[in-house]
């Protein structure tokens, strides 16, 4: 269990560390703060989006311990000293991620308000199973909504990275 | 139409690509300022209540509590989007008209802070009887909404066009059929959000906006504030649907709040408030009655609606008359009646939201003409390509219709969807459905009167001439925009897409444009923006000319190169001749502005549907129904459109995708519903069913040659239009599925299984009467037989 601070008013605060896209952070929160807000408040990483804060919508997606999670029903305390990837991890050394290279060229983002989520729903899913079926793409990203896209370039987007075609024939 | 087009035409990656998939594209609620305050809005719990008395000061003496204010600390003057029905106030004074009207405001340290504060501001409320019914909203006796509009009526439209009830009198059949559509909301993924700070008497406002020109109008006018002190700012915008067109409170009591605090802060909405705010799709009762000639030829038709536009008119009045007013236009008739009643009832405002006004009204044309073709034997397909819209003709309201491809998308969309076939063929359970529908290119007129142009657009070139900066008050808010109107700007002035920048939506430091609404951007904005690259090419072919030698209109200018049209030979690059001219004739910038033609009749109304031009499409859609439980599943969706030039394919598709992806909604899943006291019963996204990827069949979107001559290169709508047919579309499988006729949205499944239960127990009660019939034809023909033994066998003992 985490260390516990009790201000001058009885609020308990909790000293935690977050491997945030391999940086560790040492923070104080409260019990209650959940592991959106501590993000996206305490370390400024919005690419983690905000969108229902019940677990419906899946912008909040982040990867924890390599497992896509609702990052707005995980407490920033329950994450504690574990690994855990946001959208602003996924690029390596300047370069995007095939997923993201992929999302891009088949037109799979509009808005971009859910791509974040998408983005590390679809790539935890590629890690596990480097070549699933269109319903299996389907499924894994079911907890993600998009308003803008039918999710049809979306689904082709992660087939297609699936099979090494980053880029479409009509582009 | 030439088609060596270097830039446009082609699928290029989003400009905004890389931010947002790496998350680096900021919204509003993702920006910070220093010092910035958190603030939220008390909303109403009731749907219909006095107010007695408000006491803050309990919530002010809160730590961490910055400012509280009510209707005492706002301008009183009424506000909304509807410049003929302002009926809105940033706080309420005297009553509450919804579960969810603004009472009060405050700014705090935190957000935390906030909800505690909010809770400890006291209002006292007479509750009053709400009016919770549109139906009845008009009848004597019902509450009022508002004082000033007598039996609760908002809106009030007849318009009748030919002699409607001469040629119903000659028709060869008539046909009356009645439908009622649901409210439905446009539940953007991103909720709305506002940062407000001052810096004297400018005020700044960073907003999730589909139009900061018309936020800015509206906020300075409120204010009491010359335009020019005013700045709205568009950051990235996730989504918005219509949802996102007219100021909320958070500008508003934002504004006031960082007044009064003297620092930036930021106000939103949570997922509930959104829906709360709503101004969704109205709830609809829809009569419509066409009469036609023996081969299914539409001779008359008449509307007949209701529309439940909830306490406020936000855009509403529009709506009503665009209810009615887009009817015409897939069809070519020249009778038609349209009556229209828009009434306030005390629920959550309805506004504008994709297809605006227009898919509800398509859903009950569609299924009524499906209704008439099965009366008079006719194909569904076949009732639509005879009475199919021809080009360069008017509609009887006064709509002229330049390009149109209606007859092509219908005759293209039943040969992907293999109609004639399945319409053979498939077994019961099994159906498929045919609808059209066609969309303004843009709104003829503004929201509210001005002679100001639609849009207008700036191209700087960078002096060395390796990029060049397109500024447009257009508003990117998912559908692509900023990228296909950096692929215009590289069109018209000869150069590369990849070298494109653009500074978009802010109205200080862009050109006047009206935003994203009525599918608008492509078509004005780009006419904005072609007159813009255009006047770029001529100085640089100017440039050019004096460089070379050579006559400038011997020279062109493509991919970023110049060159002799007529001799080939030393070319210069674009770069070059940019930067001569920075040098020796300074900034190379390039202007352009559009205002659409006059447009439309000069009845009452007139104005709401007129465009420059119209698209059109046609949708099959084929499901199959479990008899036992009346789910629908989805087989698969085909849909051609009519859009004009296409600029980049990739994203044009995206838009049908996504506009028949919530017109699909609309048509099975989506409702918001209400208990009995105004409160909103499903105001999240678990419960307000938005389809998921598991859900959505495969969708196959294809476009016809088409070319606008009104527009930039041949462009017109798409954006909304593939919306449009979606519901009708599904009314009409499910009808040929099952032989049953769900006649109002949403078709749930309990509908349709309600529906199939009642027909099986029509059907049973059918079977039942007609075997006492016999029963009893042959007691009596054994009684007959009797007295005549001769009677033959067959009549003695039918089968």
């Amino acid at each position: 269990m985490a260390q516990a601070i009790t201000d001058k008013d009885g609020v308990k605060r909790y000293l935690i560390t977050l491997n945030v896209n391999g940086d560790a952070h040492t923070l104080l929160v409260k019990g209650n703060a959940i592991l959106t807000n501590v993000l996206r408040e305490q370390l400024d990483l919005t690419g983690t989006k905000k969108g229902c804060e019940l677990g419906d919508c899946g912008s909040c997606t982040v990867l924890l311990d390599g497992k896509p999670v609702d990052s707005c029903l995980v407490l920033a305390i329950e994450a504690d000293g574990r690994e855990i990837t946001t959208i602003e991890g996924v690029m390596e050394n300047g370069r995007l991620d095939a997923i993201q290279e992929s999302m891009i060229n088949h037109a799979a983002v509009q808005c971009g308000y859910c791509t974040p989520g998408m983005v590390l729903s679809a790539k935890a899913l590629l890690t596990r199973n480097p070549n699933p079926s269109e319903q299996e793409v389907r499924e894994a990203i079911s907890g993600n909504l998009c308003r803008c896209t039918g999710y049809v370039h979306i689904v082709e987007a992660v087939m297609a990275t699936a099979q090494g075609r980053l880029t479409p024939d009509d582009h | 139409m030439s088609d060596n087009h270097k830039v446009i035409g082609r699928s290029v990656p989003r400009i905004d690509g890389p931010e947002k998939v790496t998350g680096a594209a900021k919204y509003t609620g993702d920006l910070k300022f220093p010092n910035m305050l958190y603030g939220k809005i008390l909303t109403s719990p009731h749907a219909h209540a006095r107010i007695l008395s408000i006491d803050t000061s309990a919530a002010e003496r809160l730590p961490g509590v910055k400012a509280v204010i009510t209707h005492k600390d706002v301008p009183t003057l009424k506000y909304g989007l509807s410049p003929a029905r302002w009926d809105e106030s940033i706080f309420c004074s005297d009553k509450v008209r919804f579960v969810g009207d603004k009472v009060a405001a405050v700014a705090c340290l935190d957000e935390d802070t906030c909800y505690r504060a909010l809770k400890l501001i006291k209002v006292e409320y007479e509750v009053l009887p709400a009016a919770l019914d549109f139906l009845h909203a008009m009848d004597e006796g019902q509450p009022q909404v508002h004082e000033e509009y007598a039996r609760n009526i908002n809106t009030e439209i007849h318009q009748e066009f030919g002699d409607v009830e001469k040629a119903l009198a000659e028709a060869h059949h008539v046909r009356t059929d009645t439908f009622v559509g649901q409210r439905t909301y446009q539940s953007p993924i991103e909720p709305h959000s506002a940062i407000s700070m001052w810096d004297g008497e400018k005020l700044t406002i960073y907003s999730s906006t589909q139009s900061p020109h018309y936020f800015q109008h509206y906020i300075a006018r409120e204010f009491d504030m010359p335009m020019g002190d005013v700045r709205i700012i568009k950051p990235y915008l996730g989504g918005g649907f219509g949802g996102k067109l007219e100021p909320t409170g958070l500008e508003f009591a934002g504004a006031v709040l960082a007044k009064l605090t003297g620092r930036p802060v930021r106000t939103f909405y949570d997922r509930a408030e959104m829906f709360a705010h709503n101004r969704g799709r109205h709830a609809q009762y829809m009569e419509i009655t066409t009469g036609v000639d023996k081969d299914g030829k539409i001779l008359a038709a008449k509307a007949n609606f209701i529309m439940d536009g909830g306490a406020y008119t936000s855009l509403g009045i529009a709506s009503a008359y665009y209810a009615g007013a887009l009817l015409p236009l897939t069809y070519e008739f020249d009778n038609y009646q349209f009556d229209m009643f828009r009434v306030y009832t005390n629920l959550p405002a309805c506004g504008a939201q994709r297809g605006h006004g227009a898919p509800q009204p398509k859903y009950a044309f569609e299924s009524h003409l499906d209704n008439v073709a099965a009366d008079l034997g006719i194909d569904p397909m076949d009732i639509r390509i005879i009475n199919a819209r021809r080009p360069n003709t008017v509609t009887p309201n006064d709509f002229r219709v330049n390009s149109c491809k209606i007859k092509e998308c219908l005759e293209r969309v039943r040969v992907m969807s293999g109609w004639d076939e399945k319409k053979k063929n498939l077994p019961h359970g099994r159906g498929i459905g045919v609808a059209t529908g066609s969309f303004v290119t843009g709104a003829g007129y503004p929201i509210y009167r001005t002679d100001l142009p639609h849009a207008a657009a700036f191209i700087k070139v960078c002096e060395d001439g390796t990029a060049a900066t397109l500024y447009t008050g257009s508003v990117d808010i998912g559908q692509g925009s900023d990228t296909v109107l950096c692929q215009m700007a590289a069109e018209a002035m000869g150069y590369r897409y990849e070298q494109m920048k653009i500074v978009a939506a802010d109205t200080e430091i862009t050109p006047l444009d009206f935003g994203a609404y009525a599918s608008r951007q492509t078509y004005m904005s780009g006419a904005a923006v072609k007159q813009a690259g255009e006047e770029v090419k001529r100085q640089i072919l100017d440039m050019a000319s004096s460089m070379l030698g050579l006559p400038a209109d011997d020279l062109d200018c493509g991919d970023g190169m110049i060159f002799s049209k007529s001799r080939g030979g030393k070319s210069l690059t674009f770069e070059e001749v940019a930067r001569k001219h920075f040098v020796l004739r300074g900034p190379l910038l390039g202007r352009g502005s559009y205002t659409p033609p006059k447009l439309g009749g000069s009845f009452k109304g007139a104005a709401v549907g007129t465009s420059p031009a119209y698209s059109f499409g046609a949708q099959v859609g084929e499901v199959a129904i479990d008899e036992e439980t009346g789910e629908i599943s989805v087989v698969g969706i085909w849909d051609v459109h009519d859009c004009g030039k296409v600029i980049n394919p990739r994203l044009l598709h995206g838009q049908v995708h996504g506009a028949l992806y919530m017109g699909m909604g609309e048509a099975v899943w989506e409702e918001v519903l209400f208990d009995d006291k105004g409160r909103i019963k499903n105001a999240e996204l678990a419960n307000y069913r938005l389809l998921t990827a598991v859900d959505m069949p495969p969708i196959t979107s294809e476009v016809v040659d088409s070319y606008e001559p009104s527009g930039p290169w041949g462009v017109k709508e798409v954006g909304e239009g593939a919306t449009n047919p979606t519901l009708g579309m599904f009314s009409n499988a499910i009808f040929d599925a099952m032989g049953v006729r769900v006649n109002s949205l949403p078709l749930s499944y309990e509908k349709v299984w309600r529906a199939l239960k009642e027909k099986r127990e029509r059907e049973e009660a059918a079977q039942r009467e007609q075997d006492a019939r016999r029963e009893a034809q042959g007691r009596r023909a054994d009684a007959q037989r009797e007295t005549d033994p001769a009677l033959p066998p067959l009549y003695a003992n039918p089968a």
